[in-house]
């Protein structure tokens, strides 16, 4: 009996202490919404992206400093001014096994290239990879172009082999609905392999034993789960459901700061939240008249109109900061001048439209996503309220970012929110390639509404192949100041990073809001 | 007549001091929440005025945006109900009419329409108005879609209740059809549509109105629970359901009012009207009445 008993707690303790073990390397984590997809290249959202990072790796990343290292790529040289040549790390295994090789990086950017793609833009300078030998790729670019590693630190490099044996070689695109074997498969070199993905539910990565860096995390397996509703995911952190929630609801932070066990951790934010705007003839709103915001004084009192002041105390709870230009003060190009919102002042709202010739004001269409920034729907509800209080009529539009971000992007909107982090590249030109110049070759892939400035373009092709790293600041400064005086968007605030964790989880916050998991420890 | 017990005046009372409220909302409420142009972000997230730091102008205190919450519940009980008391609507007439022509014809119409019943009645109600809502939202042009959301819900809900209509109906019909008045109807060669309508319709409508009762609650329930999802009334337009959706982001951080006394009101509201339905029912029902 006793050395039954004794065997028994053996027994016991040696499962206790080996579940225990299993669930200290399990990451458990949740966000907001799901990624879009599973293709690299068929969307251009910074969290997608994110995720994907752990099953792929680019050729270039950013370390622990967001400076950019060696990754699938050794090193690299400029042998003409429009032509890099890149030596591939060797011994590198695709999670299938196969081999890494410069047919790999050669597939990998023609898929990129291709004209269908989504993220086509993402590497918009560079018109084709060309193999040199197994380890040595050259990158064949428009012309000099100054930020081809920060563009290649957000291109993932897929499998040849197993994209032609799953025929996968053609991108899909998020936009357009195509998807191909690759939108819900995954076969990377990263620090994680793919073991499960269900769209909206679950997904699961367990650990690459092969991979080919020394990992700085302990994990053997992230389980990730999206929650949309804040208060079920703070819930099921507390609960000891979840390791770890990003974003953490501004409202909680103080109630998770003060529970026993768990931390917060706050940053500010690359991501600046702004408003972009219909420049067809006719808004979709009110089909059949002259679009109202072509008119400049109508788009500075829609500007003037917005209280950014009270959003950011009363919504973000004064965890936010303010803004009038498009870009963060650590990416190149900001300029502290130009970021000062137009003042909150109705009168002149109501002034300037009466001027505009619209002294009871217009119909205008407002969308929203209501689960991928921080307080997105709240924000807007205020923001229409503050608009009607002008006379202009908002329709209002709050949906998942699963179908908005689809919706934006076919121009189906008048008013839009949209947040940036000017990423992959953490740079302005990011802003003047995507957002700014209009839609022609792989510009303008955030452009959806037919915005078309001549000078904008001009810069855009001016600051890409511009080498005088001056002179270029200089015209990224001056295409955001176009932005400003010409009110082409009404930035709204530079959201903060706040995460919320176990005390036991270690991860380092980014100001690019990346959930960086193979820098995580869990204790 | 029986004395009603006083558990059913009191609900009795309730139900109707809540619904009369609800519907008078526009005259009895102090603000109007569905004019987006009142909310007052500064004013947003008060407590209720006999909490401290509460402010006498919002009696139950504001929402996230700086709505009078009193007003939105107001407002949204008005939409609940107006949104089940559709739903009821619609399903009765569906179901009373299915229920009529199955019952009094018989044969494979009834057995078509009562098995469509069966396969309805196997899906729970709140997979099945989900569904319905989706697939409206992806017929219906954006533009229109927040204009359509209470037809939608109606829609969505009636699709599900009907059923039980129809089968009490067919039921009834089924044996008024043998009554010699019946007969006699027919003899005289009246049409069937005279027959159901005039004479076979006002014998079995009393048990529908019970149904109809006990099925107010369920469809306000279920309007909730589909708005509290996200799928049902939109933010600038809400329903009690929308109401406790918005407070629920807000219970953990010490802001329990916004959540709590729209649900306050959908309990009072549906346990009051159940505790009616449940006395009609009982009432109405003759096995019950002879034992008592």
């Amino acid at each position: 009996m006793t050395i039954f008993r004794t065997l028994l707690a053996i027994g016991v303790a040696a499962g206790v202490s080996a579940a225990s073990a299993a669930q200290a390397q399990t990451l458990r984590w949740s966000s907001q919404g799901d990624i879009a997809t599973m293709d690299p290249y068929a969307h251009t959202e910074s969290f997608t992206s994110n995720m994907h990072h752990h099953i792929y790796d680019p050729l270039v990343r950013r370390d622990r400093n967001m400076q950019i290292e060696p990754a699938l790529a050794t090193s690299w040289r400029v042998v003409a001014p429009d032509r890099w040549r890149f030596s591939l790390r060797r011994d590198v295994k695709f999670h299938d096994g196969s081999p890494f090789t410069a047919d790999d990086v050669v597939a990998s950017i023609a898929r990129l290239l291709d004209p269908t793609a989504r993220a086509r833009g993402n590497l918009a300078n560079v018109t084709a990879a060309e193999k040199v030998d197994d380890f040595t790729v050259d990158f064949v670019l428009r012309g000099p172009y100054p930020l081809l590693l920060n563009d290649l630190s957000g291109i993932f490099i897929m499998s040849r082999s197993w994209m032609a044996r799953n025929d996968a070689l053609k991108p899909g695109n998020i936009t357009t609905g195509t998807t191909t074997y690759a939108s819900t498969n995954a076969n990377g070199t990263g620090p994680f392999k793919l073991e499960t993905y269900q769209p909206d539910s679950r997904t699961v990565m367990v650990v690459n034993d092969a991979w080919w860096d020394k990992p700085q995390h302990n994990l053997k397996r992230i389980e990730f789960r999206p929650i949309r509703s804040d208060a079920t995911r703070v819930a099921a952190l507390l609960s000891g459901e979840l390791d770890m929630i990003a974003p953490a609801p501004l409202q909680d932070l103080a109630r998770i700061g003060q529970a026993a066990g768990f931390k917060v951790v706050e940053e500010p934010s690359l991501r600046l939240i702004f408003l972009g705007m219909n420049w067809r003839p006719e808004l979709i709103a009110e089909p059949g008249k002259k679009n109202p915001l072509l008119d400049l004084r109508v788009r500075q009192a829609l500007w003037h109109a917005v209280d950014l002041d009270t959003i950011q105390r009363r919504i973000m709870r004064g965890k936010s900061r303010t803004v009038g230009s498009l870009v963060a003060p650590p990416v190149p190009g900001y300029s502290a001048d130009l970021d000062k919102p137009l003042a909150f002042d109705p009168d002149r709202a109501k002034a300037l439209l009466t001027a505009a010739g619209y002294p009871n004001g217009f119909k205008v269409g407002l969308a929203c996503p209501n689960d991928r920034y921080i307080a997105d729907e709240q924000t807007c509800v205020a923001i229409a309220a503050m608009w009607t209080r002008i006379g202009v009529q908002v329709d209002l539009k709050i949906e998942s970012r699963t179908t908005y971000f689809p919706r934006v992007d076919r121009g189906e909107t008048d008013m839009y929110m949209l947040g940036w982090a000017t990423l992959p590249p953490m740079d302005t030109y990011s802003v003047l390639s995507a957002i700014f110049a209009s839609r022609r070759g792989t510009f303008g892939g955030n452009n959806p509404n037919g915005m078309a400035v001549p000078r904008l373009d001009a810069l855009a092709d001016a600051a890409g192949t511009e080498l005088d790293e001056t002179k270029r600041r200089a015209m990224l400064a001056e295409s955001l100041k176009i932005a400003r005086d010409e009110a082409l968007f009404i930035p709204i605030h530079q959201q903060p990073v706040a995460w919320a964790m176990r005390n036991s989880l270690e991860v380092p916050v980014f100001a690019d809001e990346y959930v960086r998991l193979w820098f995580a420890n869990l204790k | 007549m029986k004395r009603v017990p006083t558990s059913v005046a009191i609900a009795g009372t309730v139900a109707v001091a809540l619904i009369a409220t609800a519907l008078l909302a526009p005259w009895v409420a102090p603000a109007d929440p569905t004019d987006i142009a009142s909310y007052n972000l500064i004013d947003s997230e008060l407590p209720p005025s006999f909490v401290v730091g509460g402010e006498a102008r919002y009696f139950l205190g504001t929402d996230n945006q700086g709505r009078d919450l009193l007003s939105a519940i107001l407002y949204g009980a008005r939409v609940s109900i107006l949104i089940g008391g559709g739903a009821v609507a619609l399903a009765a007439l569906l179901g009373v009419t299915l229920g009529l022509v199955a019952g009094y014809f018989g044969g494979w119409l009834d057995a078509a329409i009562m098995r469509v019943g069966d396969v309805i009645l196997s899906l729970p109600t709140i997979l099945l108005a989900l569904l319905v809502s989706g697939l409206a939202r992806a017929l219906i042009p954006d533009a229109a879609s927040a204009s359509w959301a209470p037809f939608i819900l109606i829609g969505a809900i009636a699709i599900h209740e009907w059923v039980q209509y129809a089968r009490t109906v067919r039921a009834a019909t089924m044996v008024e059809v043998q009554r010699e008045y019946v007969r006699a109807a027919k003899v005289i060669g009246l049409p069937p549509l005279r027959i159901l309508g005039r004479h076979i319709l006002p014998n079995v409508m009393s048990s529908v109105l019970v149904i109809a009762t006990i099925n107010l609650a369920g469809a306000i329930l279920t309007e909730a629970t589909l708005s509290f999802l996200g799928v049902g009334m939109p933010p600038t337009y809400p329903s009690l359901g929308t109401l406790i959706r918005i407070g629920n982001e807000f219970v953990f951080s010490g802001i329990w009012w916004i959540a709590f006394f729209p649900a306050l009101t959908l309990v009072i509201g549906v346990l009051a009207v159940n505790i009616v339905g449940d006395w009609l029912r009982d009432r109405f029902n003759p096995k019950l009445r002879s034992l008592a």
